[in-house]
């Protein structure tokens, strides 16, 4: 019952925290242990994982392709560990950040839920079920997303709702035409079906359709509108596991999909994925340079990484995959690390709008010093995490003979950091403008639950830059494992690869 | 019979997306549970229509006898009649707060979240 845990402890905790609504304290307790447990959970599959391979287990002992299976393979398992490190960081950020008020309504439960439904979207073995665990997350995102209750976050929420609906009405779509194609769901299973289609249009309008609602969810060029118009209303504690796992069970969803279920030789696939990540890329990084407000130029930073694990993909060699993992993995803690240090600079300087902040630097050094270092991590400079991710992409790019793609990675990685210097300056160098209220003199009280996960996420981004060849050796074999999927196969139906 | 239902299908669809693209809230909520009843009829008849006998299995049998009707995709839209119900009573809610708050559902005339220029 291993893989089912990672999906039953959120919600064992989200139930828990749903009972204790009426304490706060409490209710943060519960949260907090849940998510640890969730880690030690994840941490007992990658073992699994790395020990034996690919496994499943079918639910409720129907044997595939009849029941439910739920399977996990390197991707998974990483993917599975590192949500839970960052719901851990989150919970620990929200005891600083987020208003009782939210709390009393349910923070921490729609937390959970979400986080559940994260979980189950990349342990399912099933495409339908995929979808629920789609639906899942997105019911629980919606309430994160409204639970402060105001003007600002109904108008993001209504944007947010309504692409996010089209979208998985898409998938829906896509199951059924692909399910009335092979009469097949599970996914190791339509590996099999989808080759014995004979028509080529069936395999164009049901990937078409499937690409399209998956590339909605990862914010994908040119369906990523919802993110940018919604990112920044919640709590920044909302804003960073949103930032850190929603559009990832997109990117997850994309590899998964488009390496086992479509074959990778599938025409048109690779030219359409390039052209839309590449995209993704310029928009993204466009994007940053253009917004005036901090979260808004992150949330543009968001599109921007999705972009490079979506070229990544497109190039389909077993590096340029391991690439895109590793750069897939090591973003989501960028992710937090990169709203946690805003919310910090924003709580100091009064405002997220560049019109209204500056002169922080004379009073908060040491904040500025750690508010530059997610930002170095994004652009791709050493000694971080991103430094990697930009040289095996890189690198894999140029295996590849794909120069253009390895040289617009290294422009979009030098725009990064203008951007990142950009809000830097506007939020530090600058003077303080006329406009702008007065600095508070007096520092603050340290907030020190945000600042222990602030710190942890920027040391974890840190060490893999520093120490990267086990991440790079866990990627590469989750890249293998990508490109010849005929062990996950094996484990979901029985059999030897 | 494929044709029909297909055609159907298709003109729930046409009208649905008329009626998101329209810019009121209210609009898009009919609109989209229109297209979702849209995809429900269309995952159904990728199931094959058929007038074959409910998929009993007769008593002291292992597997049903003669042509039986495919009840996944009923269960398929079951799952995603339930679902889409809730998200449609939490749009319904959203757009009621949302026309509290600020006395339209006209998309375009709220612009707190992402103001122009």
């Amino acid at each position: 019952m291993l893989l089912a845990l990672p999906i039953a402890v959120p919600f064992l905790t989200g139930v828990v925290c749903l009972a204790l609504r009426a304490s706060p304290p409490f209710q943060r307790l519960a949260s907090l242990i849940g998510a640890a447990a969730s880690v030690i959970v994840a941490s007992r599959i990658a073992e699994a994982v790395l020990a034996e391979g690919p496994f499943a287990e079918q639910m409720g002992g129907w044997p595939a392709p009849f029941g439910i299976t739920l399977a996990a393979d390197m991707l998974s398992a990483g993917l599975l560990l590192v949500t839970s490190i960052c719901g851990v960081a989150v919970v620990l950020f929200g005891f600083s950040e987020v208003e009782e008020t939210s709390e009393l309504r349910g923070h921490h439960t729609l937390l959970h839920v979400m986080l559940g439904g994260v979980s189950g979207a990349f342990v399912t073995g099933d495409l339908f079920n995929l979808y629920v665990w789609f639906e899942v997350l997105l019911i629980a995102s919606f309430g994160l997303l409204v639970v402060r209750g105001g003007r600002r976050q109904f108008d993001g929420a209504i944007r947010y709702v309504a692409l996010n609906l089209t979208a998985t009405i898409g998938f829906l779509t896509g199951v059924g035409l692909l399910y009335g194609a092979t009469g097949a769901l599970n996914m190791a299973d339509l590996h099999r079906a989808v080759a014995e289609i004979d028509d080529p249009r069936k395999l164009y309008a049901t990937g078409a359709l499937l690409l399209f609602a998956f590339g909605a969810k990862a914010a994908l060029f040119p369906v990523f509108f919802w993110l940018p118009a919604s990112y920044h209303t919640p709590s920044f504690t909302v804003s960073a596991i949103f930032a850190a796992l929603l559009t990832k069970v997109g990117v997850y969803a994309i590899f998964r999909t488009f390496t086992l279920i479509y074959p990778p030789d599938t025409p048109y696939l690779a030219e359409v994925l390039m052209a839309a990540g590449a995209l993704t890329m310029v928009v993204g990084v466009f994007g940053a340079l253009a917004e005036r407000e901090v979260r808004r130029v992150l949330s543009f930073s968001v599109i921007a990484s999705i972009g490079f694990m979506i070229v990544a993909l497109s190039i389909g060699t077993e590096a340029a995959i391991a690439a895109g993992v590793f750069y897939l993995l090591q973003d989501m803690f960028l992710k937090v690390a990169l709203f946690a240090v805003a919310w910090l600079a924003v709580r100091r300087g009064g405002s997220e709008d560049f019109r209204l902040s500056g002169g922080l630097w004379p009073v908060a050094p040491m904040l500025g010093a750690l508010f530059l270092l997610p930002g170095l991590a994004l652009a791709g400079v050493p000694p971080f995490s991103g430094f990697w991710a930009k040289v095996l992409l890189v690198d894999a790019a140029l295996a590849a003979e794909a120069w253009w793609l390895a040289a617009l990675a290294l422009g979009v990685g030098l725009l990064t950091l203008y951007a990142m210097a950009r809000m830097f300056s506007e939020l530090f160098w600058k003077p303080r403008p006329a406009a702008a209220p007065a600095l508070a003199t007096e520092r603050p009280p340290v907030p020190i639950p945000a600042l222990a996960a602030t710190l942890a996420m920027v040391g974890i981004v840190t060490y893999i830059g520093v120490q990267p060849a086990p991440f790079i050796a866990f990627a590469q074999i989750a890249g293998a494992q990508l490109a010849d999927p005929s062990a996950y196969i094996a484990a979901v139906l029985g059999g030897t690869p | 019979m494929e044709l029909i239902m297909a055609a159907l299908i298709g003109l729930m669809a046409a009208v649905s997306v008329y009626l998101m693209l329209a810019g009121n809230m209210l609009r898009f909520i009919v609109g989209l549970s229109l297209l979702s009843n849209a995809v429900n009829l269309a995952i159904f008849e990728a199931g094959r229509l058929s007038f074959a006998a409910p998929p009993f299995i007769a008593e002291g049998e292992k597997a049903p006898t003669g042509d039986v009707a495919n009840a996944l995709p009923q269960a398929l839209i079951l799952t995603a009649i339930v679902i889409g119900f809730g998200l449609l009573a939490f749009t319904l809610v959203l757009v009621y707060r949302l026309y509290g708050a600020f006395g339209t559902v006209e998309i375009d005339e709220i612009e707190n979240a992402e103001p122009r220029g």
